[in-house]
């Protein structure tokens, strides 16, 4: 019950407006610290009152980032692509997962959990995937390990097809003589939006935020990286340059120290978080709800 | 002949069967082929561990080793290290995110102006829409040995000496749970605000007629009454206690090597054992470690709920 106490509301306010600080700072900190002028960065450090701004950073990547619009590009491609399939492919096996006379429901419904309790870990993942199913180096690497389809999500779709929509409406569409193809298009698809477009965003922001397929999968053919594997890549070069600076041949010295500045890298990183900003509201609405969903038992 | 119509009634009934359900099972077929390759075909994946893998020969015709891989990585210090890591830290992140999670909770709710209300909402869930490699930048932003507004702006104004963050293991494990708490506590907080809106306000009616403070309300009706919110994701974090998030530890450290004394946790050591040694042996050994007890861990838990209260388990 809401307390009117008012040294309570304020107290509690005060809290809480540090909390929303502790969050906006940090994000603050690396906008400031791509509009720093390079010289005044590399004298001051990262501030947030930079004594003088500039926009280099954001020049350097319209100019020369050819790479870093054909990983953003890459990104939005397989983000497109990823959660298109992963939500076509969970709605087509969590609706006849939600029909309580389908024959082994229960067994697949085992099936699909198990896969949250005992999984094989990443070495025979990844020497599948890479040695005998070929997708290293390839679009598949980045789109299919993983991220296509969530055992989690399928137990929420089917709950909320379960739960929301009526099981005298599939009779009825029977009755009518709807095929389930018919009924799946006409009737579960339009009453499951809610849900769907939850677990989209699921999808979306995982393909979006993912590095770590390409960190495993993308070794050679860097022409495929996402945004956040460039980001990564970056970190990972400076990292190598730090710890061999001495014994290194010139060549390859060069090669790294054709890393981007550090003020272009904080651009990178916000560039990267531009969409997520945007879209927050939206976001914000399913995602929450999606996540209150989970927290009920399926 | 008197047996025949029956025959032919059941042969239909079947048949009318199977082409009622087979649209159905043909819609599954696609996410079922999906979870057999990405799922099932690696949890078989376990016997490299127990292999000597030659690539030359294939997995299937390497010859086993039995345990061997098993006695090596548990005679080497690594083991220990990566288990008391893993564990300690995933320890430390449950408690605070539970903790800190219902208070944020409580006073969010408790929050009278709608407008500011929505902004704490919006802001304990944003950090957790960013990917570690974003927070990985950003936790450089402050602690970077050259650029850093810690060594840079901070320490200075303190009059103290710039610090070698990424230099020194014994600064991270507060790093570590800092960041974990910062971006992760949003997702447990959301629950928690859904459990206690959920909560009938009648109880705190008839609670205020009896006199009751805030503390005593919190502790005799909201906590009991999110007591299953609480249940599912402690035993959630308990069952996955030996998976770290390798984010976390790869990319806010920068894979910085000095720093794998308090960073390396099992999902680093099998990585890295994986793809920087090619010790294919110790890192698929380190994983079934991983996985198996994992399991056991995850069965454990959900048995001890169900002796504690049946309703809350989550099978």
């Amino acid at each position: 019950m809401v307390n009117r106490n008012k040294g309570y509301q304020i107290a509690i306010n005060i809290v809480m407006m540090i909390v929303v600080c502790m969050v906006v700072l940090p994000f603050l900190l690396l906008i400031m610290s791509s509009i720093t002028d390079e010289n005044v960065l590399l004298a001051k450090g990262y501030t947030f009152f930079p004594e003088k701004f500039s926009l280099g950073a954001y020049e350097y990547i319209l100019k020369s980032g050819e790479k870093i619009f054909r990983a953003y590009g890459m990104t939005i491609l397989i983000t497109v692509i990823g959660t298109l399939i992963n939500v076509g492919m969970s709605a087509l096996f969590s609706y006849p997962l939600a029909l309580k006379n389908l024959p082994g429901r229960r067994v697949i419904t085992f099936f699909v959990f198990f896969t949250m309790l005992f999984n094989g870990g990443l070495v025979p993942s990844y020497i599948m995937w890479s040695t005998y199913l070929g997708v290293k180096d390839t679009v598949f690497g980045l789109l299919l390990p993983n991220l296509l389809l969530s055992s989690m999500n399928i137990l929420l779709i089917r709950t909320y097809f379960s739960t929301s929509i009526p099981d005298t409406l599939y009779e009825a569409a029977q009755i009518d003589g709807a095929g389930q193809l018919r009924i799946f298009r006409s009737i579960v698809l339009p009453l499951g939006k809610p849900i769907l477009v939850t677990i989209g965003t699921f999808s979306g922001l995982a393909y979006w935020n993912d590095w770590t397929n390409g960190l495993y999968y993308i070794n050679k053919n860097t022409e495929l990286y996402t945004i956040q594997n460039l980001l990564n890549k970056m970190v990972s070069d400076l990292q190598f340059l730090a710890q061999n600076a001495t014994n290194l041949s010139s060549s390859a010295t060069a090669e790294l120290s054709k890393v981007p500045s550090t003020g272009v890298q904080m651009a990178i990183a916000f560039v990267a978080i531009l969409p997520i900003i945007i879209v927050f509201p939206l976001l914000q609405k399913y995602y929450s709800k999606g996540i209150a969903l989970g927290a009920v038992k399926g | 002949m008197s047996t025949k119509p029956g025959v032919i009634d059941r042969r239909i009934s079947r048949f009318g069967r199977i082409k009622k359900w087979l649209p159905l099972y043909l819609m599954m077929l696609p996410g079922a082929i999906y979870i057999i390759v990405n799922n099932y075909i690696p949890m078989f994946g376990i016997m490299i561990a127990f292999k000597q893998v030659d690539f030359s020969k294939g997995i299937f015709a390497s010859d086993w080793i039995g345990l061997k891989n098993f006695e090596f990585l548990f005679a080497s210090e690594d083991a220990m290290i990566i288990t008391r890591n893993t564990i300690l830290y995933n320890a430390a992140f449950i408690v605070l995110n539970l903790v800190i999670g219902i208070i944020f909770a409580i006073f969010i709710c408790d929050v009278i102006n709608k407008r500011l209300k929505k902004l704490y909402q919006s802001a304990i869930l944003f950090p957790f829409l960013m990917s570690m490699v974003i927070v990985g930048y950003i936790v450089f932003a402050f602690f970077s040995m050259q650029n850093g507004i810690v060594n840079k702006s901070i320490l200075p104004a303190l009059g103290q000496e710039p610090i070698f963050w990424y230099n020194d293991p014994q600064y991270w494990p507060v790093i570590l749970i800092f960041v974990n708490t910062w971006k992760g506590v949003g997702y447990g907080c959301l629950i928690y605000i859904a459990a206690i809106n959920g909560i009938d306000p009648t109880y705190y009616e008839a609670a205020e007629l009896d006199g009751a403070g805030k503390l005593k309300q919190i502790w005799h009706i909201t906590l009991p009454c999110i007591l299953p919110s609480i249940i599912t994701l402690t035993l959630l974090g308990v069952g996955r206690i030996f998976y770290s998030d390798f984010g976390l530890f790869y990319q806010v450290p920068r894979d910085s090597g000095m720093l794998y004394a308090t960073t390396n946790v099992i999902d680093t050591y099998v990585y890295r054992g994986l793809m920087r040694q090619g010790n294919i042996g110790m890192s698929s050994a380190a994983g079934v470690y991983q996985s198996v007890v994992g399991f056991l861990l995850v069965l454990v838990s959900n048995l001890v709920v169900r002796k504690i209260s049946k309703e809350n388990a989550l099978f």
